[in-house]
């Protein structure tokens, strides 16, 4: 049922996550804005951007700047080509036989990109941030992969649209909630959002943005939550049924179910403390891993059996 | 797709994949010449989706982003200058692996226009992704299941081998303590 769009669907999809990348930082603003006891803020990802765009460049002694700006560049780019898998209600823009994988290769660019982006200042707290974001990765990417194995699993196909027809009766997130769980943790992780923020930490003047400014700082960041909406939205046709859903068309629903997980994950990242690297590695390892592995045993018996 | 257009995706591929490969030995930063590495693998991913095969393709530029950068922090790591942020070569003996180099392409490339390679006249399977994964589970299973064995007994044993404190640090010379003695705090139970 899920049906490839014509050409022109590819140009709309980067719209689309803009649009949904501005709300989330919106939301993220009013919430920073309510816990200061400031006004609300809605426009400040604008306000931002703008200043950014006619900001000088900085630049740094001896940098890298091929490899500087290619990170922010190669972050933006896969950020928008990972959600060309992912359907909006019956449309997608790349209806590809193998969705899942395809999803999982272009998010994992970010630990190209972030440690392309530390390394290219030749900054010392750029590179130490761009370490951690490798020894993140290593954290979260294995019971990220489990829980995109487990639903892939729960269908039988690697395909997006096999995995939403799959859904007609039951949504993966009732039989599969430990994967869907571990997913949205490893989406602020590949994301390197709070509280998984330490490559951009505080306590490293900024980390892998320490030195950007201008441009460059602009594409990044953008990038940063537009891969934050492309995890998102992946959570929809993976575990809440993509456009399944009552009275409402398809598309509305992915939207609706798409936002919702978007603004938990921007809530969650105003409550939680950012967690360090090395706690989260020894989390992933110890409770992660086997968590996802049983609920990947789980399912793989009720999809032979049942 | 257009028979043309396969053509000119395959020649662009080929050849960036060939430039960036010659580029990781032309270039004078490890870090560069990773990526360049990285760029030429990711290349050889878009002729191998050419041949109808995505799974494999896709893989390949997941594991090879995956790969390319644990390597640069290994590289870069046991390299001779600090930190690796000095200028450096990757080409020692230019003259012989460069001689080298040259014979093991042409051989290669000649064995690649020489073979007379079959061809099929079965139609092409509807999912070759499926086709794949049974040929290598399907009469193979016991030995992906022994390799799996094997390539987890040796991460295990060279984690142990390498890991620089083990339980008795940790807990005590009688494993008496309670809570392990970490020299820094954090993770699970502590």
């Amino acid at each position: 049922m899920v049906e490839q769009t014509p050409w022109w669907g590819g140009l709309l999809l980067p719209l689309v996550l803009v649009v949904f990348a501005l709300a989330a930082a919106s939301f993220d603003s009013v919430l920073a804005a309510k816990a200061a006891g400031a006004p609300r803020d809605f426009a400040r990802p604008l306000r931002s951007a703008a200043g950014l765009l006619v900001q000088q460049r900085r630049g740094t002694l001896a940098a890298d700047s091929l490899l500087w700006r290619a990170g922010g560049v190669a972050l933006l780019i896969a950020a928008v080509l990972a959600s060309a898998a992912t359907p909006l209600g019956d449309w997608v823009v790349g209806d590809m036989s193998v969705g899942v994988v395809w999803f999982n290769a272009m998010e994992v660019v970010a630990w190209a990109a972030v440690w392309l982006v530390g390394w290219g200042a030749n900054s010392a707290f750029g590179l130490v941030a761009g370490y951690r974001f490798v020894a993140q990765g290593l954290a979260y990417e294995l019971p990220h992969m489990f829980a995109l194995i487990t639903a892939a699993v729960g269908a039988g196909s690697l395909r997006i649209g096999d995995i939403v027809a799959a859904q007609d009766g039951l949504w993966f997130v009732v039989w599969m909630p430990v994967a869907f769980v571990v997913y949205l943790l490893s989406v602020l992780g590949m994301a390197f959002f709070r509280p998984f923020d330490q490559a951009t930490g505080a306590d490293a003047a900024g980390g892998v943005l320490a030195e950007l400014s201008g441009v460059d700082r602009l594409v990044f960041v953008a990038g940063r939550w537009l891969l934050l909406v492309s995890g998102a939205a992946m959570a929809v046709p993976l575990f809440l049924g993509g456009g399944h859903g009552p009275l409402l068309p398809g598309w509305t629903w992915s939207l609706v179910k798409t936002a919702a997980v978007l603004a938990l994950l921007v809530w969650a990242g105003r409550r939680f403390p950012t967690i360090r690297v090395d706690r989260l590695q020894e989390i992933a390892w110890m409770v992660l891993i086997p968590a996802t592995l049983l609920q990947a045993l789980f399912v793989s018996v009720v999809v032979v059996w049942g | 797709m257009i028979p043309v257009w396969r053509d000119v995706l395959f020649w662009v591929c080929a050849v960036l994949a060939v430039v960036t490969g010659i580029a990781v030995f032309r270039v004078d930063s490890m870090a560069r010449a990773t990526f360049a590495l990285l760029a030429s693998f990711v290349f050889a991913a878009g002729t191998v989706m050419l041949l109808d095969l995505p799974y494999l393709g896709v893989l390949v530029i997941l594991m090879m982003i995956m790969e390319m950068v644990v390597m640069a922090v290994f590289m870069i790591m046991y390299m001779m200058n600090p930190a690796g942020l000095m200028p450096m070569t990757m080409v020692h003996n230019p003259k012989g692996s460069l001689a080298i180099a040259v014979g093991t392409f042409v051989l290669l490339a000649t064995g690649v226009l020489l073979v007379p390679w079959p061809s099929s006249q079965a139609p092409k399977p509807e999912d070759p992704t499926m086709q794949l994964g049974e040929a290598l589970m399907g009469d193979k299973m016991l030995v992906m299941i022994v390799l799996g064995l094997a390539l987890f007994a040796t991460m295990v044993a060279t984690v142990v081998l390498a890991t620089h404190r083990g339980r008795y640090d940790r807990y005590g010379d009688r494993l008496e303590r309670k809570r392990p003695q970490d020299p820094s705090r954090g993770g699970l139970g502590r």
